[in-house]
């Protein structure tokens, strides 16, 4: 098994590394750099070309992405063009505010998930089962935003019970029921946006296990519905709904970028969205590697989680 | 055909959603025949409740709401078709190539892919988006150029299994070219896979477009869609959410058709999933 995890790792390297050349070459080519921003078209070619040697862009491509790489891994993620703000101290600040909103609802999601996909898949075309695969069918349909503006006219125009903008209220930064009052709709619309995807995940996975040969063989044996669901379905349908986890590692930074930019809800979706319409490449290119190097982080870790909760898996490797 | 009618008999939804979908395409495709004129303004009916003269009332400079909103579909559909031929083009060609060729050119091919897959679609196209200039045609080729991953990722796997099959092999044994090979046997074989994704990447293609040009990346004005108009009715949503309401319904209905389509399509191509649908 440690060979095969290695052998995971090890594929999982060039990767990487491959997507912070295609973010360099990007940024190279980009219509628009740091250079430019640095300088202005008074300045002499001199003066340019001292600037341009001060920040080493006079060096060979090659040495300058081996620079832009040494300061990704020792935390230097360069300054953001237009602010000129370090965009590691302002990642520092927003990365843990979409933290707290995605993460308990995506775990909230996931356990809703869990029990109604059992619930439906084990209750096939009887009620429960179509109440719960229509709103699965119709919720991948929703788009995300116009639920957030639906909840916006209910609850913060019509109702006026819940503010929508922003994580505080000003002057009330250390209150933790106006946290709350502001963490409720942003939180449901993200529950609503994970929910109905892995509904359908769980409940298909139900299915199949269902139809297995050991369900038909355990019935002949004359045992309850009810033991056959706990003792062996569940089992069987939580393995492949465990190593799902993993693969929502990379939502922790770009899963809600849409819904934090409707309620203005300061983490990193405004961020981003704010740095592709002022073009501040060096943001944007920081966010795809981070984004990405999570999705490799993540694909790997729920290839690890199959293998140590699989004995099947755990054998071949 | 015969489990189709089955299946659309015993789910009433899938039956409504079709017709939704057919009244909406239809609109689509008449309106420049309709009476109507997207971008007349009428300074004087401004913010109208729906009446009889404009069905869903107007906008804040007086346009008349139901034209704008089918001239959206328009452009909500048309990105969506044209991504979903961009991307089915591409995911085919790479997925028939990768899957046929082997060796070193599937390798690369499939590396390219896990790359492309490992960016969060959301920060891919948005990234690609800044580098053209926006608007129409850029919006569809960014949504077409990188969501073709997956259907080339199922085409594949289909490619390799069909390689090994007698008429395959007896056409590589007497000389036919691979191009042929590809466009003659292997292509219409997968056809009924690529009938499928085509359904799932037009809805997804839709989706896409439509947060991207709320988010104010993608079509702009004067050009209108579905997901812009959204954005326009964000700043009126006070006094007027019937403007927020009826764009994002026509986004549901339009993608759950879609989605509901895939799987009777599903049905129809293999019938298997009927039978164990059934039971």
């Amino acid at each position: 098994m440690a060979k095969y995890i290695l052998k995971r790792i090890l594929t999982a390297i060039p990767m990487v590394l491959f997507i912070t050349i295609l973010c360099f070459t990007l940024m190279h080519f980009s219509p628009y750099d740091a250079i430019d921003a640095m300088t202005n078209p008074r300045m002499s070619q001199e003066t340019i070309d001292l600037i341009k040697a001060k920040y080493g862009y006079d060096q060979p491509l090659y040495i300058q992405y081996f620079r832009w790489l040494d300061g990704l891994m020792n935390g230097n993620y360069g300054y953001s063009i237009v602010t000129k703000q370090s965009i590691a101290a302002d990642l520092s600040v927003r990365i843990p505010n979409t933290f707290k909103l995605v993460l308990p609802a995506y775990i909230t999601a996931y356990f809703l998930a869990v029990v109604l996909g059992l619930l439906a898949g084990s209750h096939k075309n009887r009620t429960a089962d179509k109440l719960i695969d229509g709103f699965s069918s119709v919720g991948i349909a929703v788009p995300s935003f116009w639920f957030s503006m639906l909840l916006i006219f209910v609850f913060g125009y019509k109702l006026k019970l819940l503010p929508f903008v922003g994580m505080n209220s000003v002057g009330m930064e250390a209150s933790v029921a106006d946290f709350m009052r502001h963490y409720i709709m942003p939180f449901t619309t993200l529950v609503f946006t994970f929910l109905p995807a892995n509904i359908k995940f769980v409940r298909s996975s139900t299915l199949t296990q269902f139809s297995e040969d050991y369900v038909l063989v355990q019935q002949a044996f004359g045992a309850s519905k009810r033991e056959i669901m706990f003792k062996h379905v569940c089992k069987n349908v939580l393995l492949p709904v465990v190593t799902r986890l993993g693969m929502a590692l990379p939502l922790l930074v770009t899963g809600a970028i849409i819904t934090e930019t409707v309620f203005g809800w300061p983490g990193v979706g405004p961020y981003f969205i704010k740095a592709i319409q002022g073009l501040d490449y060096p943001i944007v290119m920081i966010i795809l590697v981070l984004s990405s190097t999570l999705v490799i982080l993540g694909n790997l870790l729920s290839d690890i989680l199959y293998c140590l909760i699989d004995p099947r898996i755990r054998e071949m490797g | 055909m015969d489990s189709v009618i089955l299946v659309l008999k015993h789910d009433k939804a899938a039956v409504l959603s079709l017709i939704l979908l057919g009244i909406i395409i239809l609109f689509a495709l008449i309106a420049p025949l309709l009476p109507v004129d997207p971008n007349a303004t009428d300074v004087i009916n401004r913010l109208k409740s729906p009446s009889l003269t404009h069905l869903f009332g107007t906008d804040e400079v007086g346009r008349d709401y139901f034209a704008r909103v089918i001239y959206g579909g328009r452009v909500s559909l048309l990105v969506g078709f044209l991504a979903m031929l961009t991307s089915l083009t591409i995911g085919v060609a790479v997925g028939t190539i990768s899957g046929f060729c082997g060796g070193i050119i599937d390798a690369i091919l499939m590396r390219i892919v896990d790359v492309l897959h490992s960016i969060p679609w959301m920060i891919l196209v948005t990234v690609v988006s800044i580098f053209l200039k926006p608007g129409l045609k850029s919006i569809i080729l960014v949504i077409g150029l990188f969501t073709w991953m997956e259907i080339a990722r199922l085409v594949r796997a289909e490619t390799l299994s069909l390689k090994e099959r007698e008429f395959v092999l007896y056409a590589k044994f007497s000389g036919v070219g691979v191009l042929t090979i590809i466009l003659r046997h292997i292509i219409p074989a997968v056809f009924p896979t690529i009938i499928v994704s085509a359904t799932t990447s037009m809805a997804n293609a839709i989706m896409t477009e439509s947060s991207l040009s709320f988010l104010g990346v993608g079509i702009q004005q004067p050009m209108s869609s579905w997901g812009s108009l959204l954005q326009d009715a964000q700043g009126t949503m006070q006094n007027n959410f019937f403007m927020a309401l009826i764009p994002g319904l026509l986004i549901i209905i339009t993608i759950f058709s879609f989605n509901k389509l895939g799987n009777l399509l599903r049905v129809y191509v293999e019938p298997k999933v009927m039978n164990d649908e059934k039971e």
